[in-house]
């Protein structure tokens, strides 16, 4: 197991290192640059080359790429000359705000999903079962582009909810209350969609489930119905699920991209736009970097709990690597 | 039932996008000053009077250029015409009274028509993608699986590699690193190039494992015995074992292409204004607050990509199983 983490580990690492120079790279040898784009074309030349030597932008790809890589291998990625602070300090904030959307959007699909599948994969028949199937499949048609224009839409009609941003620009009471209040929005737009597809998961698991000998062992010696579906078949239902999450987190990472850019929730994805729309090459190549860290390292968390949940998981991947 | 619901949907789409010359009653791009962010027309067929008419709608009379507000002018009847000059319908006075059914756009463009146009460029574009990440996706699964040994470790690394990416930051830096201005055929080749690299993977690993299992079989054995070169038994055998599965991984990856293409476009970063795609007109629309208060039908590109994608997804979930949730993939 700790071989596996080691490996799963570099091989993040390595991915975290190309993405981030790659995107380096390329914002570099994209045509324009931040000093163009923020003097403006009434500056004089005069003006432009200092400014470009001030930021180092004078310098040849080459050399730049070296420093910055150079310096990233201390953990200084450079300063952003949008925010006119440092790289590293910034991210970090982002990728919180985040990384609160995803969790938050996560737990509610699990809350919400995973129960709606045993109601709807135990019972094939049914008026409830037959609503929430409906729901869960319109839902699927409704990525987190769809669902965020339509509970913005929802949001606005009524004046129910903030439509856009983490807080209220004139202060409230309570912080936290606040917050909640922001997160509304975003959070179910990328939860719902991800909710169904828990919801589409686990009931197919679980009618597989209930139809096994064991199961209806279970039922034959006369243990309570609930009991045999919430203890025994659900335990065995949860392993295709489970194995879900690591897809999830990709699914996760895109769509709260435009769940962001549209409720102007500050998060990673709006600062890689206005990054790359600014030129700005060292908070591109930092918000690419994070952005595959974010990926590498959700994927492994999946991997290693659907490890606990089902150990043959882990033996397979073990198994793989020896051939 | 549904699955046929869901082709029929999917079908129906192909077809507006296809016939859209004809079914819009508007080009893409005409505009009209007067009209700006005018609601749809209403359909009458009982007239002020209580008399049953032909189809007919009111013009629109400004109510105040400021709050760009509308009324109809019930003064006059203004019937519609079917089937002339290559439309399938029209006002009979286009000048001062247009047939508007989905309302007008911040530019006065019929959005009715733009849907039509923007679905060829937002439903070809997925299409000519999914065809792309299906050619790239079978070679090298192929290969990979027919090969196997170093060959099959390398391109598996890659379609690894690939698959962990971010696919959205991806498609953003490629997308934002070339020249903004470009032509809309660059545009097009290049979105369609970056999605069909993104998606090919997905199809390359499941057409890997399917040609390993299926090379060990017997039918696989007699035709090597035969002496089909290694070129023949891929494509003509193993290669075709593959179909159902990448008529799948096509239902799942058509869905997310053009919700892709609407996300780059919404941002700013996918298609040129002028150009008529579902994204570029939820971008237009979205530049405008007022839109969910007051100009809803500006939406209505969001409805069409529901639908398309709604289509697509009854289709698929027949196939029971595999690849289910994938299509709630951004």
């Amino acid at each position: 197991m700790t071989r596996y983490l080691a490996r799963r580990l570099a091989f993040a690492l390595v991915l975290v290192a190309t993405v981030s120079s790659v995107s380096f790279v390329l914002a570099r040898l994209a045509p324009g640059d931040f000093v163009a784009g923020t003097l403006g074309a009434h500056a004089s030349s005069d003006a432009i080359a200092r400014e470009r030597a001030r930021l180092g932008l004078d310098k040849s790809l080459a050399v730049q790429y070296r420093d910055w890589a150079a310096a990233a291998l201390r953990l200084d990625f450079g300063r952003s000359m949008l925010y006119d602070r440092p790289v590293g300090d910034l991210i970090p904030e982002r990728a919180a705000n985040t990384a609160i959307l995803a969790f938050a959007a996560l737990a509610f699909a699990t809350v919400v999903g995973v129960p709606l599948g045993i109601v709807t994969g135990t019972r094939p028949r049914g008026v409830l079962p037959g609503i929430i199937r409906g729901a869960s499949v319109v839902l699927l048609s409704m990525p987190p582009l769809l669902t965020s224009l339509m509970l913005v839409f929802i949001a606005a009609r009524t004046g129910w909810l903030p439509i856009a941003g983490m807080r209220s620009s004139t202060g409230a009471d309570n912080a936290v209350l606040d917050l909640l209040r922001h997160m509304i929005v975003p959070v179910l737009a990328i939860g719902l969609p991800l909710a169904a597809t828990l919801e589409r998961l686990q009931a197919q698991a679980m009618s597989e489930t209930i139809g096994q000998p064991f199961v209806v062992a279970a039922s034959a010696r006369g243990l309570p119905r609930a009991r045999v579906v919430w203890r025994g078949a659900l335990k065995a239902a949860l392993r295709p699920v489970a194995a879900m999450y690591g897809l999830m987190i990709g699914t996760l990472l895109s769509g709260s991209f435009a769940v962001e850019v549209i409720t102007a929730w500050p998060g990673l994805g709006s600062l890689m736009l206005q990054a790359l729309r600014a030129r700005d090459i060292y908070l591109v190549a930092g918000c690419a970097g994070a952005g595959a860290l974010f990926l590498a390292l959700g994927t492994m968390a999946s991997d290693v709990a659907l490890a606990m949940v089902d150990p043959r998981a882990s033996e397979r991947e073990s198994h793989a690597e020896a051939a | 039932m549904t699955r046929r619901a869901g082709a029929a949907l999917t079908v129906a789409a192909a077809l507006c996008a296809v016939a859209a010359p004809f079914l819009a009653p508007h080009a893409a791009d005409s505009r009209d000053r007067g009209l700006l962010n005018a609601p749809p027309t209403w359909l009458h067929v009982l007239g002020d009077d209580g008399t049953l008419h032909a189809p007919f709608i009111y013009r629109w009379r400004i109510v105040s250029r400021l709050e760009q507000s509308y009324q109809e002018d019930r003064s006059a009847r203004v019937p519609l015409t079917w089937f002339s000059g290559g439309h399938l319908v029209q006002s009979s006075n286009e000048a001062d009274a247009p047939l508007l059914l989905l309302g007008a756009d911040s530019f006065g463009r019929d959005v009715l028509s733009r849907l039509l146009y923007g679905a060829r460029i937002s439903l070809g574009l997925a299409a000519l993608a999914a065809l792309g990440a299906t050619l790239i996706g079978a070679t090298v699964g192929g290969l990979a699986g027919y090969r196997g040994g170093t060959v099959d470790d390398l391109l598996m690394r890659g379609t690894d590699f690939v698959m962990v990416l971010p696919a959205m930051y991806v498609a953003l830096a490629l997308r934002a690193v070339l020249p903004l201005v470009l032509t809309p055929a660059q545009v097009f080749g290049l979105l369609a190039a970056i999605f069909a690299a993104l998606g090919a993977p997905f199809i390359a690993r499941g057409v890997r494992a399917i040609v390993r299992s299926e090379r060990r079989l017997e039918y696989a054995a007699a035709a090597e015995a035969l002496g089909a070169s290694g070129w023949r038994l891929l494509g003509r055998h193993l290669l075709p074992a593959t179909r159902g599965f990448i008529a799948v991984q096509i239902t799942v990856l058509v869905p997310a292409f053009i919700v892709a293409e609407a996300t780059l476009s919404y941002v700013g970063l996918g298609f040129p204004d002028p150009v008529a795609s579902w994204g570029t007109m939820l971008h237009d629309a979205a530049t405008n607050i007022r839109v969910f208060a007051d100009f809803p039908w500006l939406l209505s590109p969001a409805v069409a990509m529901f639908i398309v994608v709604l289509g697509l997804n009854l289709v698929l979930q027949e196939e029971k199983g595999r690849g289910a949730g994938l299509a709630a993939r951004g």
